[in-house]
């Protein structure tokens, strides 16, 4: 969906003149880009940003270790919440689906308030607000249980919606051959959910690891509180800056590499549609062949996904 | 109710705080957010590579870290104490901006191509292919996405209150200083979030039906 054909909607093929201008304002915009990141390194060589004490700290394989080790610490708390919210996820979509109305209408309030409530006041929650009943918890189980519950009430509406989107005949056939309702339910219908939801579900993850850095709100020792540690450290000369660019530059790698494989599953399940409908099938659109983008989107938006991304939380 | 009712004053703060990031944040990325989708779909291979970097890094930089450079390194490089509500509204402004573009980007994807083919085969301008045929039918898908991002926008806002700004999200600390009971004063901020997003989405929704587009 790249170059011509992802815009040609909005604008012909230029002719002479639009080539023209569109070389200037191609030229407009490095420049502005130019001056924008100019500006930056003349503040940073005013304040002295560059001068090789700010910079000491990483010569030193100690400062290495404590990053890493918050690198570890946000992994931890990550894969424990990554299983969590695809277990809860599983649950709740599961109890959501239900046939019995006092197990689907209760899933279903707990979903939407789970989903309501902000990662970090959930956090807070768990790790200010439940000493004073006497129950006390590591700043790092704060952090998954809180993920587990938003991520997890949003995956659930991510698989719900998947189970919905497929063609009735496909349960209709389920029931036919004989399967109970946790037959069809196990073996049909969430198998092609799962995987027509798959880079809805990676990017949630991506969401995850990325809430994984409010722990350094509730003091859990992750990434960016080793940063904010190092960082404020007056023996180096409080290189904050300068931790931050390569703390932070951990974490978008983290996550970039997250992301990169979301959008290959896409790109993967895109093209296994294509060649479905070249040869004659129906393809696994999760609307079906009849459905339009604007409902797709306007499901994917239910689902608590947006298209193309989700901002989640952070 | 009387942690809510003894502190009244601080409520109406943290309530205002939670706002003013709330509306503040939304109106940059709104506008930030326009001109950078606008970029990722111009004809211009410069502006279309710099919109795409900008959306890719920022959206996988945790809120947390953006707001953690506007908070801290921004006043170290200009060397002045900026005021900490205005750091994070930009944070949430240049953070949410990536949602907005890519919202906007995808919304103007779900128009055919035909659409446009056929205006201007019938001789529009550019600008009548764009308000008359291309944007009305761009609006409508992109107006229930765009509710989600300004819902997650608002539980964002709680971020700023690891960087010292009064919102709905630090009323616990400014209140245990009072001696009040922590657990009440969180699941009030609870309720009050469920509250608000309730509300947004059931905005979203009445939206969505008014504006579905039948085609």
């Amino acid at each position: 969906m790249e170059g011509r054909t992802m815009s040609s909607v909005l604008y012909d093929v230029p002719g002479p003149k639009a080539v023209a201008r569109n070389r200037i304002l191609g030229v407009a915009t490095i420049v502005v880009i130019l001056a924008l990141v100019g500006w930056v390194v003349w503040r940073f060589a005013v304040t002295g940003q560059f001068s090789a004490d700010k910079w000491e700290i990483f010569s030193y394989g100690t400062i290495w270790q404590r990053l890493l080790d918050g690198a570890v610490a946000t992994l931890a708390a990550f894969a424990a919440a990554a299983v969590g919210a695809l277990a809860l996820g599983f649950i709740l979509a599961i109890g959501r689906l239900s046939d019995r109305a006092w197990i689907r209408v209760p899933v279903g309030w707990v979903t939407e308030v789970l989903r309501a409530i902000p990662v970090l006041v959930f956090m807070m929650l768990l790790y200010y607000g439940l000493p004073v009943i006497g129950i006390r918890m590591e700043p790092y189980w704060a952090v998954v249980i809180a993920l587990v519950a938003y991520n997890g009430s949003v995956l659930a509406e991510v698989i719900r919606a998947g189970v919905e989107s497929l063609p009735r005949g496909q349960s209709e056939a389920g029931y036919a051959i004989g399967l109970r309702k946790a037959g069809v339910l196990r073996l049909i219908l969430l198998p092609q959910a799962i995987r027509a939801m798959m880079p809805v579900i990676v990017a949630q993850l991506v969401v995850t690891l990325k809430d994984t850095a409010l722990g350094f709100i509730i003091t859990y020792p992750e990434l960016l509180y080793v940063i904010k540690l190092l960082g404020s450290n007056a023996v180096y000369g409080s290189p904050l800056i300068q931790t931050a660019i390569v703390g932070g530059s951990i974490y978008v790698v983290m996550c970039l590499a997250l992301s990169y494989v979301a959008y290959r599953i896409e790109q993967r399940t895109k093209r296994r549609q294509q060649q479905q409908v070249a040869e004659g099938g129906a393809p696994h659109h999760p609307m079906g062949p009849g459905g339009t983008d604007t409902e797709l989107i306007a499901l994917q938006a239910r689902a608590g996904k947006l298209d193309p991304g989700n901002p989640g939380q952070v | 109710m009387e942690v809510i009712t003894d502190n009244l004053d601080l409520w109406g703060e943290a309530l205002t705080g939670t706002l003013v990031l709330f509306f503040g944040g939304g109106l940059l990325a709104l506008v930030l957010g326009f001109i950078v989708g606008a970029m990722r779909v111009s004809p211009i291979p410069a502006a279309r590579a710099v919109g795409a970097v900008y959306v890719n890094w920022i959206r996988n930089t945790p809120l947390t870290l953006v707001m953690f450079f506007f908070a801290f390194c921004l006043p170290i490089l200009l060397r002045e104490r900026i005021d900490a509500i205005l750091l994070a509204t930009l944070a949430l402004g240049v953070y949410t901006a990536t949602y907005v573009a890519e919202t906007l980007r995808s919304g103007i994807n779900t128009v055919p191509v035909g659409q446009a083919e056929a205006a201007r085969a019938l001789g529009l301008t550019f600008g009548q292919v764009m308000t008359l045929v291309v944007l009305p039918q761009a609006t409508r898908s992109v107006i229930p996405p765009m509710m989600s991002v300004l819902i997650a926008l608002l539980k964002n806002t709680t971020v700023a209150a690891g960087f010292s700004v009064l919102n709905l999200g630090s009323v616990r600390s400014n209140l245990s200083e009072r001696g009040e009971n922590q657990l009440v004063t969180l699941l009030w901020v609870m309720v009050i979030f469920v509250v608000l997003v309730l509300l947004l989405a059931w905005l979203q929704r009445a939206m969505e039906r008014r504006w579905k587009v039948a085609r």
